[in-house]
């Protein structure tokens, strides 16, 4: 440090390299250094010539209206297929002049998700959306809905029942009021029904014709299975992962066997299962619905998955949380719904969309046993011997759609880790 | 001691039903008792059911002969074998998608991870894309895809495209290759393979202990090589270098001779390593991203260039945050081999379905697919646990 030269003296050191404007972006981003620059202009010729090959192909040489597979024989790709086969693809075998109703499906369903997406309908408002959206969607689908009278009374018996408990400390006497008539008329109704007072009516709800499950495909079916795979998975995985946290040992045993049995397993030996074992479980004479089991799969499946996020959720929780709530004096229940719970899923709902993600591209799997979900419709229009030979053109089709839902999804669930930390974050 | 009064003092007051202990041993039992009733409930019927549609039950069907083809297996089979060797080829066929997918994805997913955070913004954007377009997508659908690729791409075997002076054969058979003829001395050689590895990792351990010792590094990973792959190169000279070939040759509609890589087998494993190394590729960036900053600007300042910081500071430490996640993957592709049905790869769920079909005994068989699968993720499990306890910071 004695040795420093005078000011005057110093050697000047070079300027800091400009990294600012476009120029400077470039520099600083793409020809840092030497080795970089050689990475970049080997890149920028690489992509130059897959993409100039790939939009040759897709655009320039792409035959977008020829009339038959014959026509098309040319270099370049297709589209003239998609134009074809869209409807098929999308739809399936639904019955062609009807396929304005799964199309109304497919938009009742996308609008339950996309509202349900809005943190400003995280509350009551959800259920009544759910409600109204399954509603339309399986009317649509089906085009007839019979309601039996029992199953009406049971949904007022649980509704009411549910409400007397979880609103006990909320609610006013008039709300309760309510919940207790609902409760009573589902408990003397089907006191009734069993005792053969009642009828076996149900209502019957028929403005259109009845299509059954096994002419559904396309679009609407992968939707479907994910969509309610999951609503219907996700209570019974609360249950679940609860379970694994629990004291007692039996339920914690029964749980973790049977998340580890279900999670060490590939979904096809499930779906297979479903397929050739679940008609073997039941009573003889009784018939289950092919979609139906491939659903019952799904749920089966997703409830294990999700059992284990919202275990992580649970985990993330600080014990004092728990031992708040029991120095509180709350019973197990109240400390779950109103202290744990509500902590708990906030954490998970991001994992959990992910989870859903992976569902909606898992139920591609469908179509080994034999169920016609959005890729089983692609492959079918592959089958047409008047087009044979465009593979490429219809799974790219396909993928671009999956990638359109699942990407939109990520997206969603990236903007929505950022919203729910803003409250920890510093 | 006024604590455990009181504590006794009000159990002594509590009824039955308000005694949590009491309680929750009633609500066990309940749950339990459920279980065990819709369990047999199932089981009843099912055996009422087996009995009306005269399906037998018992493994011993595992005995008889299968009767069915494979199309590529890696011990000696043929229809005249038994199920049990069947079901044995597909477990064997599911093991060598899923470790060859394990091996390729981790080194495909690692790369494409560490050129997410490249500074060079192109080269990071690239990946990026890679990992978006491949995570979003089903699996099923870029199986199909490449099967129908490779299947409708290439011509067929009498067309088929011949490279190396017409020693390998590109075809929508598969691809096919000379290969040695099979030798007494190839056993010689794996063994001289295996003992060249032994010693190539006790020299390895040897020059660490110099270096910590000493400071003087050894070259350990290329001798570590050269006495890996010299010993059988020896042994093999040793016998007189024996060379006859097998030869690809076409005769009829198809090659005979040589060794051919299966379409179908070709599809699975690009399908399922691709799609895997997206995954493994986000682990391996959140991972080095979890380390602090510190880090690498110290690696920088000791002067290491970017790569040795990469590999001697940032991913040692990253690998603690990436094992975790990277075991559920690894699981993931064992259990993703099982779409190898939809593309006609022979693997175990493959086999077991033919096996389904043909003698009508479902629970058996799914029993055999939950006991394979459970027993190889366990197996990978216990194996990433140990190395992570390994690898795992040791805390004062």
């Amino acid at each position: 440090m004695t040795d420093v030269l005078p000011v005057g003296e110093r050697r000047q050191l070079a300027p800091p390299v400009d990294d600012s404007g476009v120029l400077g972006w470039i520099r600083k981003n793409l020809f840092s250094s030497w080795g970089n620059g050689i990475t970049t202009v080997v890149l920028i010729f690489a992509v130059g010539w897959i993409l100039a090959g790939f939009l040759d192909w897709a655009v320039l040489t792409a035959n977008f209206t020829a009339a038959s597979g014959s026509e098309c024989r040319g270099y370049g790709a297709c589209w003239a297929l998609i134009r074809e086969k869209y409807r098929y693809i999308f739809f399936g075998s639904f019955p062609y002049e009807q396929h304005w109703r799964p199309l109304f499906a497919v938009i009742a369903m996308l609008a339950m998700l996309v509202l349900s997406a809005d943190r400003r309908m995280w509350n009551w408002r959800l259920l009544v959306i759910w409600g109204v959206g399954s509603f339309v969607t399986f009317l649509l689908m089906f085009g007839q809905i019979h309601i039996p009278l029992s199953l009406m009374l049971t949904v007022a018996l649980i509704l009411g029942g549910a409400g007397m408990s979880l609103r006990k400390l909320i609610a006013g006497a008039g709300e309760m009021n309510a919940y207790r008539a609902l409760a009573a008329i589902g408990l003397a109704g089907l006191a009734l029904r069993i005792a053969g007072v009642l009828p076996g009516w149900s209502l019957a709800i028929a403005p259109l014709d009845y299509v059954e499950t096994s002419l559904w495909g396309g679009i609407p079916v992968t939707i479907i299975l994910a969509t309610y795979g999951l609503a219907f998975a996700f209570p019974y995985g609360v249950l679940l992962a609860l379970g694994r946290r629990s004291n007692l040992p039996l339920i914690k045993g029964l749980c973790v066997g049977f998340i580890e049995l279900i999670r060490g397993v590939p979904l096809i030996s499930l779906l297979i299962m479903a397929s050739v074992m679940l008609p073997l479980f039941l009573p003889s004479g009784t018939t289950i619905d092919k979609f139906l089991r491939a659903q019952v799969a799904v749920i089966l499946f997703a409830g294990a998955y999700i059992a284990e996020v919202i275990r992580g959720g649970l985990q993330s929780l600080p014990k004092g949380q728990f031992e708040a709530a029991d120095a509180m004096g709350l019973n197990y229940m109240q400390k779950t719904l109103l202290i744990i719970l509500p902590q708990a899923l906030r954490v998970v709902i991001p994992p959990l969309i992910n989870t859903f993600i992976g569902f909606f591209k898992d139920t591609s799997l469908v179509l080994i046993i034999g169920i016609f979900d959005f890729l089983n419709t692609a492959n079918q229009a592959l089958v047409d011997p008047n087009w044979a030979g465009f593979p490429g053109e219809v799974y790219l089709f396909a993928a671009f759609v999956y990638f359109v839902f699942c990407y939109s999804m990520s997206r969603y669930s990236k903007y929505l880790e950022v919203e729910l930390n803003k409250g920890t974050h510093r | 001691m006024a604590v455990e009064a009181l504590g006794t003092a009000s159990r002594a007051k509590v009824a039955p039903w308000n005694d949590p202990v009491v309680r929750g041993w009633v609500f066990q039992i309940v749950v339990v008792g459920l279980v065990a009733g819709l369990a047999w409930y199932l089981v009843s019927n099912t055996i009422e059911n087996l009995a009306r549609q005269k399906i037998a039950s018992g493994f011993d069907y595992l005995g008889r002969e299968a009767g069915f083809e494979i199309g590529d297996t890696m011990i000696e089979y043929s229809p005249a074998s038994t199920y049990a060797r069947a079901i044995w080829v597909g477990i064997l066929n599911t093991l060598r998608v899923a470790v060859l997918g394990i091996i390729l994805s981790t080194i495909l997913g690692t790369l494409i991870g560490v050129g997410r955070l490249s500074p060079n913004w192109l080269l990071s954007k690239i990946c990026e894309w890679y990992v978006e377009a491949f995570r979003n997508v089903p699996l099923l659908l870029w199986l199909f895809l490449f099967y129908k690729l490779i299947s409708e791409a290439f011509p067929g075997p009498r067309q088929a495209i011949g490279a190396l002076w017409n020693t390998v054969f590109l075809s929508n058979r598969g691809l096919y290759f000379p290969t040695p003829m099979a030798d007494l001395i190839h056993k010689w050689m794996g063994v001289g393979l295996l003992v060249g590895i032994l010693g190539a990792i006790l020299l390895h351990r040897w020059a660490r202990k110099r270096q910590d010792a000493t400071g003087q590094p050894f070259p350990s990973i290329s001798t570590g090589f050269g006495v890996a792959l010299g010993l059988p190169i020896l042994i093999w000279l040793a016998a007189g270098a024996p060379s006859t070939m097998s030869w690809p040759v076409l005769k009829g509609f198809n090659f005979e001779g040589g060794t051919v890589i299966q379409p179908e087998f070709t599809a699975l494993l690009v399908g399922l390593v691709l799609y895997t190394s997206a995954f493994v590729a986000e682990i391996v960036r959140s991972g080095i991203l979890a380390l602090h900053k510190g880090q690498s600007e110290a690696a920088a300042a000791l002067g290491l260039s970017r790569g040795l910081a990469m590999r001697l500071v940032l991913l040692p430490q990253a690998l603690r945050v990436i094992v975790p996640p990277m075991t559920s993957q690894y699981l993931n592709i064992t259990k993703n081999s099982s779409l190898a049905i939809a593309i006609g790869y022979p693997d175990l769920v493959a086999s077991i379905n033919v096996t389904i079909n043909q003698t009508g005994q479902a629970i058996e068989n799914i029993l055999i697919i939950m006991a394979a699968y459970l027993s190889v993720s366990l197996s990978i499990s216990a194996f990433m646990n140990w190395y992570n306890k390994r690898i795992a910071l040791r805390e004062r």
